[in-house]
């Protein structure tokens, strides 16, 4: 074999094996768990969701503790539950601010608890055995779902049962995930009789709500806009939603060093103190440490 | 302004972390497009599916390539490796095509000159065709590189942290001037990468011709 | 590789064809944006590229524009313009976005088809007496051609991989089934969105590809592949058209 045959065959092997090795994953396992995060070690890891409001209630933990002596690594943003509950439950990350119901309902998606300590006590022993809920706090920032102010006075509505009297086509916008969970257009229609379209708006719900597009509209319960743009949030007598309070989701390992920090936090934490902190990052602007550090000073517990 | 000027830190390591999710992808894309290159320049045989499979992964939509590589791969679709082989496979495709045209392109004179001077297959293409290719494959890596910075920023979508972080943060908040900044951000990163290449392919390769040339063939015969 | 099988079972489940975003209407969504958009931005880049073609003005101007046009983020422009303009102009948002997107491409292949003619063609033109508009209708547009669609197929697989990413705003298309399905933890329709776009994407480069071959005027000289390094110098900014980021992202 000539010189330049053989360095021929030998750029075609590795390119080839280079290949084959990268195609030697193929796996059957689920692609939206989390791969492997190292943390240091001695520290705290704190994660949030890729939600401002969930970001500042991190944030609020990770300097609570840091105020407290303990080391804290920060994992923020990491978007979806899929992506980080298998790391809360490895132990990659440990400690995370959550939502009773909305974590009750990724546990278990058939779950008939509605109520505040109804739904704490079931998430309690729907959560894994690595998992601990501390304390939950009076905040929420839970799905409801709201119309204009005008809508309301046209119709008279107060209550999700009202809507029957309401005789225009009624279209519903939210996040687009929406349209398939049990308190969507599905459990309108199961609970209260209802006929609604469904618009996937997702980030600009409520610009939609106030423009017209859609006539009600799901908005996180601790939104500020729902002051600011004078949205009536309608009552829900047949417990479509589950309550969703803040609370803290730890790891068992570190969960009783962090308890009473932590714990503190959650019994300061109102839910109109919730929605002045996102108050101060979508109409003053500040970042998410700022706001932080203002609260805990406001509360006194730095 | 103010917002940018309250943020700056925010932004500065954003930048850094954009940096080097983009780094990876096109100093690993460069080195495996040179042997495919090589390989679409030197077999004719081979020269059309490599062309033809890497114009294809390039059609591919991001978001689509990023749900599609973990079942192949084995790797988690919410992951850094996600985005960083996704975006490698772009810089592939856009340099292979550049590595074997640059080669294509060089006079068999040279390379007979070269024979007969005695350079080895090896030393010839690292002494004589690899310089001669290296202005186009420059042109090639400065598409790549810009592509893959702005590209990155989808990575947000599969939780990387970058700027494209000022994006849903911003759309978030209603905060304009965020995502601005972060638009603005990204294509000053991929200006000024691209304005250091070009820097980087001046001084490397003083022998490179500046300009194209229009003058026809008639024109540049007079001319001489 | 099961899931891939998933997927495709949730393709071509009948359920794709009810619910509030039946496959048919995502698709014909997302085709609708593309071509409206590319078609104005060609309204927009063919004649000014046929200007910096043909006078050679501006060219500089134009290599800058179409690298720029590379570094925009198109996936923050999109959520930039529709904060702007607000949620009740979200498609005119995104149209903008995608013309915007598609100008440089289409751009750079229109005054780069009128580069890559011989100068001695035209010389032979002006030779037998043409007026500058018959040269430009007969000999320039004509041979031209090649590369300006070449630009076009680049600006319409990045629009389409850009309406993909729209889809996180709000604005349908087939990457809805990508941005539901990931809080939904369903992978069959991730995995099925994501090859439902993948697909069309292929389809429209393969209709671009055979577009190409066929603006080939019969007769035209051959590009030989040998070509000089000056040549290929010259073709260096056509070559950049051809690479043009798909670019969905960003």
């Amino acid at each position: 074999m000539s010189a330049r045959k053989k360095k021929v065959g030998i750029a075609f092997a590795a390119a080839a094996s280079g290949i084959v090795l990268a195609l030697t994953g193929c796996s059957s396992s689920d692609p939206l768990d989390e791969p492997s995060v190292t943390a240091q070690a001695g520290s705290i890891v704190v994660g949030s969701q890729a939600y401002y409001s969930n970001e500042i209630v991190a944030e609020i933990y990770a300097q609570a503790l840091e105020a407290n002596g303990f080391t804290v690594e920060r994992k923020f943003n990491i978007g979806q539950r899929d992506a980080y509950i298998p790391s809360l439950e490895s132990g990659e990350v440990q400690l995370f601010p959550e939502y009773t119901g909305n974590l009750l309902q990724f546990y278990d998606a058939t779950t008939t608890a509605t109520t505040t300590d109804d739904v704490y006590a079931a998430l309690q022993t729907a959560l894994p055995d690595g998992l601990v809920a501390l304390e939950q706090s009076s905040a929420t920032d839970q799905d409801s779902y709201n119309v204009t102010a005008d809508f309301a006075a046209t119709y008279n509505l107060e209550s999700l049962a009202d809507l029957a009297n309401v005789d225009v086509p009624l279209t519903l916008g939210g996040a687009p995930e929406l349209e398939e969970r049990p308190y969507g257009p599905t459990g309108l229609k199961e609970l209260y009789g209802l006929d609604v379209g469904f618009s996937a708006t997702g980030d600009t719900t409520v610009e939609d709500l106030v423009a017209g597009t859609v006539n009600i509209a799901n908005v996180y319960s601790a939104d500020p806009r729902i002051q600011t743009e004078n949205l009536v949030t309608l009552a829900d007598p047949e417990g479509l939603f589950l309550a969703s309070n803040v609370v803290p989701i730890a790891n068992a390992d570190i969960a009783d060093s962090v308890a009473d920090v932590i714990n503190a936090v959650s019994a300061a934490l109102t839910p109109e103190g919730l929605v002045a902190l996102n108050v101060q990052s979508t109409d003053d602007q500040m970042s998410t440490p700022d706001i932080a550090a203002a609260w805990l000073e406001a509360n006194g517990l730095n | 302004m103010t917002w940018v000027s309250n943020n700056l830190d925010l932004i500065v390591s954003l930048t850094v972390a954009h940096l080097r999710q983009s780094a990876l992808p096109i100093i690993l894309g460069l080195l495996l497009a040179l042997p495919l290159g090589w390989l679409a320049f030197r077999f004719r045989r081979a020269r059309g599916p490599i062309l033809v499979s890497s114009g294809l992964l390039y059609t591919v939509p991001s978001l689509a390539l990023f749900a599609i590589l973990p079942p192949l791969l084995g790797i988690s679709f919410l992951s850094i490796a996600n985005l960083i082989i996704a975006l490698t496979i772009y810089a592939v495709a856009i340099m292979v095509r550049s590595v074997a045209d640059a080669l294509g392109s060089i006079d068999p004179d040279v390379r007979s000159a070269a024979v007969a001077m005695g350079y080895r297959p090896w030393r010839s293409f690292w002494s004589v065709e690899l310089p001669l290719a290296g202005p186009v494959i420059l042109a090639g890596l400065r598409v790549a590189a810009v592509s893959t910075i702005s590209l990155a920023t989808v990575g947000v979508l599969i939780g990387a942290e970058n700027l494209g972080y000022l994006f849903t943060n911003g759309l978030q908040r209603r905060i304009v001037p965020e995502v601005l900044a972060g638009v603005v951000a990204v294509m000053v990163i991929a200006l000024v990468i691209d304005l250091v290449l070009v820097i980087a392919g001046r001084m490397l390769m003083p022998w490179a011709p500046r300009r194209p040339d229009r003058k026809s063939k008639a024109e540049r015969a007079m001319a001489s | 590789m099961n899931l891939f099988a998933e997927a495709f079972a949730w393709l071509f489940s009948p359920d794709r064809l009810t619910g509030s975003h039946p496959l048919p209407a995502a698709i014909g969504e997302h085709l609708f944006y593309t071509f409206v958009s590319v078609a104005i931005a060609a309204l927009i880049a063919v004649p000014l590229g046929y200007l910096v073609g043909h006078t050679g003005k501006g060219r500089d101007l134009a290599v800058a524009l179409a690298g720029a046009g590379r570094a925009v983020p198109s996936f923050g422009l999109i959520v930039l313009l529709v904060l702007v303009l607000g949620v009740t102009h979200k498609p005119l948002a995104a149209v903008i976005t995608f013309v915007l997107l598609a100008v440089p491409s289409i751009l750079a292949g229109a005054y780069s088809g009128l580069e890559s003619i011989d100068r001695a063609v035209i010389d032979a033109g002006r030779a037998t007496g043409m007026t500058e508009w018959q040269i430009f209708r007969r000999i320039e547009v004509p041979l031209g051609l090649p590369l300006l669609v070449a630009g076009m197929r680049s600006a319409v697989l990045q629009v389409v991989a850009t309406v993909t990413l729209a889809a996180y705003v709000g604005l349908g298309g087939l990457g809805y089934y990508i941005i539901q399905g990931v809080p939904l933890r369903r992978y069959d329709q991730i995995l099925g969105g994501a090859l439902a776009v993948t697909i069309l994407a292929l389809v429209l480069d393969g209709v671009f590809a055979l577009l190409e071959r066929l603006a080939v005027p019969p007769g035209a000289p051959r590009q030989s592949r040998k070509s000089s390094r000056r040549e290929i110098q010259t073709r260096e900014e056509m070559e950049q058209i051809e690479h043009y980021p798909v670019e969905q992202s960003n």
